[in-house]
């Protein structure tokens, strides 16, 4: 099973390109000389990203300007990126909200359109995606879910049933993909210091994005299955996720 | 940065302390500042290498300019670099060494980032040669709380230019920076070092500074006598280095992990400490080639290291005083070993002649003299008020950066065109140190 070429700089997709995990994995790739193409959806942003890469390595960067709920897009979007690198060695999908709970609670508008980012766009996404590695018997597709979806907490739970609907999607296209050497992998961070989560009170629990984003290197070039970023996520969860329901009910979480 | 951002108001020195109303994050130089609904006043925060004050706003706000971490070009024939101003020197070093590229200019420690290097103008081992910090810098772009996006070079808004270099962050925002890079031939550093028994012989030794790029000395501040300011030279040339080149994102592996007892690091045992370091040293000048990351930042190598002066933290003293005062820098030395209080190793440099390259630029022409002094409450702030006296009747100046208590006064002393920068700064921009030393 060859899922990247030996040698040579990889051509990377990254969805959400201006995330921050996501910049600090390209960073990573950029050193040895990477060719990227990057969707985002605020074009500045994009592109000083863009830029950033070229000055650390990058042998080539292409760039397009997407909102991903704009699904009616993804398949043009898919064909550029594959025809602007000739091929994906890695695609790496980022892209993400941290929904205010509340208001998902208060306004079903709110909690669907929370899904339509979270998980929909994703779904879109990755079936184009699929088919592409799938047809060319190659690649990596990485995506970043979350710790939140592992078990639903009344504090989160629109953005985990997104994330967790997301990871069981995975799971069967990793199960479908197998056989055509595509390797499929879901990294589920724990607290990361992004932008993403200004709000939270930051305790010892939290990673820097720059630490999150090499694991999500290390975990692609590994060829992993299901990653806990840091890895301590992954014994917590598992005691969280052991908790009979009729205790975790009761639970402020 | 490769780290949780907790910046919970503490600056290098760990005195004094402040607490701020929030942290306002800056990502993405092209947002508007994070100004809406904020009433206080702010003061941009990268890093938090500045000793005392400078970099605190107690009872403001902080612009925590960490998330403008991004290179924006480079041009590799011309060696021009635009970066945002949040990245880390050590950032820089570690993309432009393996290419043949060197800052121009470089402090004790590769934890700084741009902004702050621009906004404290800092210096180096090369300051005889290169000027300081400032000289290198071609543009940059400020954002003042007004919304306003001004870049700024020497021929273009040319006052707010030289109001921002060694401005301490009270002009705006600097939202990325252009400097220039300088040639080297590897990442090596050919060192000669020497240890030299009493003041005079410094500046006999430092009479030679011209002929190499990088000299210091590290001075025994305890010890007296005819032993006064005796310390260890070294001076340095650009070389390449045979082997792997040193990555400078590295964190080291010594770390110290909480506050040392407050009395670890006290008159005796530094005494101990300094004197060892001296006899320790070269009698005869000994030449070799060291990775650049060891002469530039011995102290990087152990993370954290200011926490050895436990829990009330420590200020570091820096002044310069003109060459034509070698009494003053004497009378400094004899004042610091006679006062009883705990010095480390200090550090002492001739100063270029290079004009300062900002209107609050604390580089020029003379000798500087850098100590750290655990803080021990009254008889330390009694101390530094006598030795400010010394550094103002002689015509120089005390460092900003480094500053946690002069007075008003001093500060007028020594930054004559004070009247002119105030005219510069943004309105909504303040720190504590500011505070302090703008008072009517």
């Amino acid at each position: 099973m060859s899922a990247l070429p030996d040698a040579g700089a990889r051509r990377v997709l990254i969805v959400g390109a201006t995330s921050a995990i996501a910049t600090e994995t390209a960073r990573v790739y950029a050193g040895s000389g990477a060719r990227f193409f990057l969707v985002g959806r605020h074009p500045k942003r994009l592109s000083a990203v863009a830029d950033d890469l070229r000055v650390r390595g990058a042998r080539q960067v292409e760039t397009a300007v997407l909102d991903l709920t704009d699904t009616g897009r993804h398949e043009e979007v898919v064909g550029a990126a594959v025809g602007a690198l000739g091929g994906l060695d890695v695609v790496l999908v980022a892209h993400g909200v941290l929904p205010d709970q509340v208001r998902c609670q208060q306004s079903a508008p709110s909690a669907l359109e929370s899904l339509a980012v979270n998980f929909t766009s994703a779904v879109s996404l990755l079936t184009l995606l699929a088919n592409r590695l799938e047809e060319q018997r190659s690649g990596v597709l990485a995506v970043i879910t979350s710790v939140a979806g592992d078990r639903g907490r009344q504090s989160n739970y629109v953005y985990g049933a997104a994330k967790g609907g997301l990871g069981v999607f995975l799971q069967g296209l990793r199960n479908r993909l197998y056989r055509s050497g595509v390797v499929v992998i879901t990294l589920k961070p724990g607290f990361v210091d992004t932008p993403m989560t200004l709000g939270i009170p930051k305790s010892p629990l939290f990673a820097s994005a720059s630490r999150a984003g090499r694991a999500v290197y290390r975990a692609i070039e590994t060829r992993r299955d299901v990653v806990y970023i840091p890895w301590f996520w992954r014994p917590i969860m598992a005691v969280v996720n052991s908790l009979p329901e009729a205790v975790f009910k009761r639970l402020r979480l | 940065m490769d780290r949780v951002r907790h910046t919970a108001g503490l600056s290098w020195g760990r005195y004094p302390r402040a607490t701020h109303t929030r942290i306002l994050p800056v990502t993405w130089r092209s947002d508007p500042p994070p100004l809406e609904g904020v009433r206080e006043t702010v003061l941009p925060h990268a890093c938090g290498r500045s000793y005392g004050d400078s970099c605190l706003n107690a009872g403001g706000a902080l612009l925590d300019a960490t998330g403008l971490d991004r290179f924006i070009s480079f041009d590799q024939a011309a060696g021009l670099l635009r970066c945002e101003a949040g990245v880390t020197l050590a950032e820089i070093l570690a993309l432009m060494v393996p290419r043949g590229w060197f800052l121009p200019v470089l402090p004790g420690t590769r934890w700084v980032s741009v902004g702050g290097a621009i906004a404290n103008d800092i210096h180096g081992k090369n300051h005889h040669r290169a000027g300081s910090f400032g000289a290198h810098v071609t543009a940059f772009e400020l954002l003042r709380s007004s919304g306003e996006r001004l870049v700024c070079a020497p021929d273009r808004n040319p006052e707010l230019f030289r109001a921002t270099i060694g401005g301490l962050g009270l002009t705006g925002l600097i939202l990325w920076a252009e400097l220039r890079l300088v040639r080297v031939p590897g990442a090596g550093i050919a060192m000669e070092r020497v240890r030299y028994p009493a003041l005079g012989a410094f500046f006999e030794l430092s009479a030679q500074d011209a002929e190499y790029e990088y000299t210091v000395a590290w001075v025994d501040c305890l010890a007296r006598g005819r032993r006064l300011g005796r310390g260890v030279y070294m001076r340095g040339d650009h070389a390449e280095l045979p082997g792997a080149t040193p990555s400078p994102l590295r964190r080291p592996t010594l770390r110290v992990p909480a506050d040392a007892p407050s009395l670890l690091l006290n008159r005796w045992t530094l005494s101990v400490f300094n004197a060892a370091y001296y006899v320790g040293a070269p009698r005869t000048l000994r030449r070799t080639v060291v990775p650049y990351d060891r002469f530039f930042f011995p102290l990087d190598g152990v993370d954290g290291w200011n926490r050895l002066y436990g829990p009330r933290g420590f200020v570091q003293y820096q002044c310069v005083v003109p060459e034509d005062h070698p009494e003053a820098l004497r009378a400094l030395l004899e004042r610091v070993s006679h006062s009883g209080q705990a010095a480390g190793l200090g550090v002492l440099k001739r100063f270029g002649q290079a004009p300062p390259a900002g209107l609050l630029s604390f580089p020029r022409p003379g000798f500087t003299l850098a100590v750290d002094i655990a803080f021990r409450g009254e008889r330390t702030l009694d101390l530094l008020e006598v030795l400010d006296t010394i550094v103002r009747h002689a015509g120089g100046a005390v460092y900003p950066a480094k500053d946690a208590r002069m007075s008003a006064e001093s500060f007028r002393a020594f930054f004559p065109h004070l009247e002119a920068f105030r005219a510069q700064a943004d309105p909504r921009f303040s720190s504590s140190f500011w505070r302090r030393v703008s008072a009517a």
